[in-house]
């Protein structure tokens, strides 16, 4: 089935059936290998993408729902001021190991930002808890948020 | 180490084409020098006329950082910045990019990347460094004493010149056996905090490539339905539901029989292909038995005399000191299976090229594995397949299988098609968690004796579990006498000096297959040497700090598992406890590091306990990169505590019970409130990092909680009257 999809501010065709999870579509069809699969079952976030500028887990998204939605992946996070307050902490602190989940942390983290400009280290902690880092990154990712919210007061 | 290096020899050549330097090993070990770059010339660096410098890293990266720390040795011997160094992953030849720790074996483990590359990586580029001075100097007509490279320039005697300048003449001198090393007070980037990751700007905005991101052109996914029960087999399959699904392409038996590999366009094709696969399994041969049956088996062989007497110790005589001392402190212990579960599900990609030679795509752990693999099950010669080392989304030891298990998979996948199209293993979380290679479950039955003093007179130690090298390629190197001795490190070599001990170790039954973890023995033995620690300074009526260092009064080993101790105390204001909070401590040697952790809990056992801080000091000889030690350790409290918390792998008649994250569910971020790492200072030759912060973390949580009442002997601590806010 041909799907038309705005994603990073394109619209792309695709060729989906639906109940396809917009992870396949994203990783496989379009070729943007920056969001990761982890779980499939919305366990890890791994997977985050925005959809209307909201965190979704797009293993658990399907095709057919977003047919009218602005999606972004981790590979516009750059061109957004969030996103790249968020990455600039990042780098500071160096918070990656693996470096797998942290395209899902990030968006996640850029998702919580928006919503609470000055988040606690308990909002941090309760915002991310779905948020699964297996080499357990976590210390870090709670100060580089901490210290986005810095950056983008500043 | 050292005489592994001098014997090797350094080789120095130019390759014919860019004016490129190559400093590297030669395999035969001769030094020999060559104009053009051929199999023998693969080098640890490499500069191109523009004076772009490369470090080529032989071990692969799973965010323990080497990329970073190989780099660092590189940049820093031959006198560039690290912003003017990147990084290549070597390819897969063992000759030249073996492990200098395992032998002729090129592979990541045992907490060993920078160990065994500290003398060879400086090394190599100091040979840059001379060798380029040594071009400069005869061109400047002066001598080359009189120069250095700093920033990347070549300089002194009043002359400066980017050291790209000198990449081919300095291809006329001869490499030496023993260049000169900087001294440390000449470090510019070793020890340095502010030293950032190489790997970080590529991981933030998804420009990384991991193996699970290749995509080459017209690559088919294969996902293997495997069998429920280790040892099962295929007897038949009906894929015509499975036809239904579009995007799929084939289904086979896998030639061992224990699976059907299901080929489609797509990793979605693929898997709801599998989904839709029946198969009909022979399980007559296969392992059938449950966790409980595992579990007794396990507890009679701790009530039994021990098949191997470790220590050789008198036991009989060990035993009666124990039952005639003045207090006796006795506990058995459980630990059950545990996954691996890094984050990127297993995965690899096969292709075959034009002039027929293999290519892997893969987060390699242990390349030369899948290399001879391949050779066999291609029947190719070993420079006709190429393993091309990819980031790894983490390991814990998982990718690193004695046997090459999904590589082989891989393998036999492909070479049941045509070839013509390249195969892409991929596996999702339900194979992880269910597909086999398991921390091994383990038992330990102590007793401890104690005279009037509160002294220790006699230790009797039993440890029953399944050995996790017997059966594998590893056997002939890490079994001495019978005794596997991952199954009993961090005792039999623990740098306490226990008075009267006697070890036992008894094999069990082959249950499932076993496979090191994040610090292998050590997850389980140090628990127990631990709290067993702690027990006996109670009985004793002595501070557990104080009490472990009657026993650490030695020089070397004893004196740096002290000091780790005695920081981590001070740092964690031990004995000063905030209202309403309790601490526990472990300290423990693995990988040749030293490491002390002191956790601290608030909450109580009704309500459930919060993990409010952990505070490590560690011990691991120069710091080549801080701020990598610090997250390693981080990295590794958390991935003990995690599993020490609610996790365990079980079987219900031979079958795994858990399948995915929701029911091996990792640790969190709001598990762990605060950790905070200090680094010993030492002149000792680096050590181990990626495993050392494990071993002491989940008995530092169960002394801790031990202040509460409930001394934790079985794991994991929520299914056993721990619970957790
Ligand atoms: S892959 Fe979507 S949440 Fe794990
Ligand atoms: S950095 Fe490895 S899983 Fe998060």
């Amino acid at each position: 089935m041909a799907i038309s999809i705005n994603i990073n501010g394109e619209q792309r065709d695709v060729d989906a059936e639906p109940g396809t999870p917009l992870l396949w579509v994203i990783r496989d069809e379009l070729k943007l290998a920056g969001t990761k699969f982890g779980c499939g079952v919305a366990s890890c976030g791994a997977c985050t993408v925005h959809l209307n500028g909201e965190p979704v887990r797009s293993c658990q998204t399907y095709i057919e729902d977003v047919e009218d939605a602005e999606i972004t992946t981790i590979e516009k996070m750059a061109e957004d001021r969030v996103g790249a307050a968020v990455q600039q902490a990042w780098l500071e602190l160096d918070v990656v190991q693996c470096g797998y989940c942290q395209s899902g942390q990030i968006m996640s983290a850029v998702g919580l930002l928006r919503e609470n400009a000055k988040p606690t280290a308990e909002d941090v902690d309760e915002y991310m808890y779905g948020n699964a880092c297996r080499c357990a990154t976590y210390q870090r990712i709670r100060a580089g948020v901490l210290r986005a919210a810095e950056i983008l007061e500043a | 180490m050292t005489t592994q290096l001098s014997r090797r020899g350094f080789l120095k050549t130019a390759a014919a084409a860019g004016a490129v330097l190559y400093v590297g090993v030669q395999a035969d070990g001769a030094m020999a020098a060559s104009k053009s770059a051929n199999a023998l010339l693969n080098p640890f660096v490499k500069i191109d006329s523009d004076g772009n410098v490369i470090a080529i890293v032989k071990h692969f990266e799973m965010g323990q950082g080497p990329a970073t720390g190989l780099t660092t040795l590189v940049a820093e011997e031959l006198g560039v910045s690290m912003d003017q160094i990147s990084y290549e992953f070597a390819p897969s030849d063992a000759s030249v990019y073996n492990n200098l720790l395992f032998g002729p074996f090129q592979g990541t483990g045992g907490s060993t990347a920078m160990a065994n590359s500290w003398m060879q990586y400086r090394t190599a580029g100091a040979n840059a460094r001379e060798m380029l001075i040594k071009a400069a100097a005869r061109d400047w007509g002066i001598d080359a004493a009189e120069l250095d490279i700093q920033n990347g320039q070549i300089i002194g005697a009043g002359n400066a010149a980017p050291l790209g300048e000198f990449v081919t003449a300095a291809a006329d001198f001869a490499p030496s056996e023993t260049p000169r090393l900087r001294d440390p007070s000449e470090w510019k980037i070793i020890g340095k905090a502010s030293t950032r990751r190489k790997d970080s700007p590529i991981k933030i905005n998804g420009e990384a490539k991991f193996a699970m991101d290749v995509q080459l052109d017209n690559q088919m996914v294969v996902m293997i339905k495997r069998t429920p029960q280790r040892g099962g087999t295929v007897a038949s399959f009906d894929d015509s539901a499975a036809r239904e699904v579009k995007g799929f392409i084939m289904a086979q038996t896998l030639p061992t029989n224990h699976g059907v590999a299901v080929y489609a366009e797509t990793t979605w094709a693929a898997m709801q292909a599998r989904n839709a696969l029946n198969v009909d399994w022979d399980l007559s041969a296969a392992e059938n038995r449950s966790s409980q049956d595992i579990r007794d088996e396990i507890m009679a062989a701790l009530d039994a005399d021990p098949v191997f007497n470790v220590n050789q110790a008198d036991l009989a005589s060990v035993r009666s000191t124990v039952d005639g001392a003045a207090k006796v402190v006795e506990k058995t212990f459980y630990f059950p299976l545990l996954a691996h579960a890094p984050m990127e599900p297993l995965n690899c990609t096969i292709e075959q090229t034009e002039e027929g030679d293999i290519v892997l795509h893969d987060g390699a752990q242990m390349p030369t594995g899948p290399h001879m693999a391949y050779q066999q099950i291609f029947g190719l010669p070993a420079d006709k397949i190429h393993i091309n080392t990819m980031l790894a989304g983490g390991s814990f030891g998982r990718r690193a299988t004695p046997d090459a298990d999904y590589q082989v998979e891989a393998g036999l996948a492909f070479v049941m098609t045509d070839r013509s199209r390249p195969v892409k293993l991929v596996w999702d979380r339900e194979d992880d968690i269910r597909g086999g290679y398991y921390r091994p479950a383990f038992g330990h039955k102590v007793r401890v004796g104690l005279d009037e003093a509160g002294t220790i007179v006699g230790w009797e130690h039993q440890v029953a579990g399944q050995s996790i090298m017997k059966g594998t390629s590893f056997e002939g190197f890490a079994v001495r006498d019978g005794i596997d001795h991952s199954s009993v490190e961090g005792i039999a070599d623990s740098p306490y000096t226990i008075p009267g001990q006697a070890l036992g170790l008894t094999d069990t039954e082959k249950a499932t297959s076993v496979l090191w973890w994040r610090s292998v023995g050590h997850t389980h033995t140090a628990y127990v040497m631990e709290v067993m620690m702690d027990l006996a300074a109670r009985a004793a009526g002595k501070d557990p700090v104080e009490f472990r260092l009657a026993y650490l009064t030695g020089e070397g080993d004893a004196e740096r598992k002290a000091g780790a101790l005695k920081l981590a105390a001070e740092k964690a204001g031990w004995g000063n406890a905030a209202p309403g909070r309790v601490q526990g401590i472990a300290v423990h040697k693995s990988f040749g590091s030293y490491v002390a952790e002191v956790v601290e809990l608030s909450g109580n056992l009704d309500d459930g306990i919060v993990i409010e801080k952990v505070t490590a000091a560690v011990d691991c000889g120069i710091a080549v990169n801080p701020d990598v030690i610090k997250a390693q350790i981080e990295g590794g409290i958390a991935y003990g505590i995690g599993h020490a918390m609610r996790d365990q792998i079980t079987l219900d008649g031979g079958a795994v019970e858990q399948s995915n994250f929701p029911d091996y569910e990792p640790l969190r971020i709001s598990d762990i409130k605060e950790i905070e790492t200090h680094i010993v200072a030492s002149a000792e030759a680096p050590t181990g990092i990626g495993e050392p912060g494990t071993p002491p973390s989940a008995p530092a949580l169960a002394n801790a909680i031990a202040q509460l009442d409930v001394v934790v002997a079985e794991l994991p601590m929520a299914e056993n009257g721990v619970s957790f806010a």
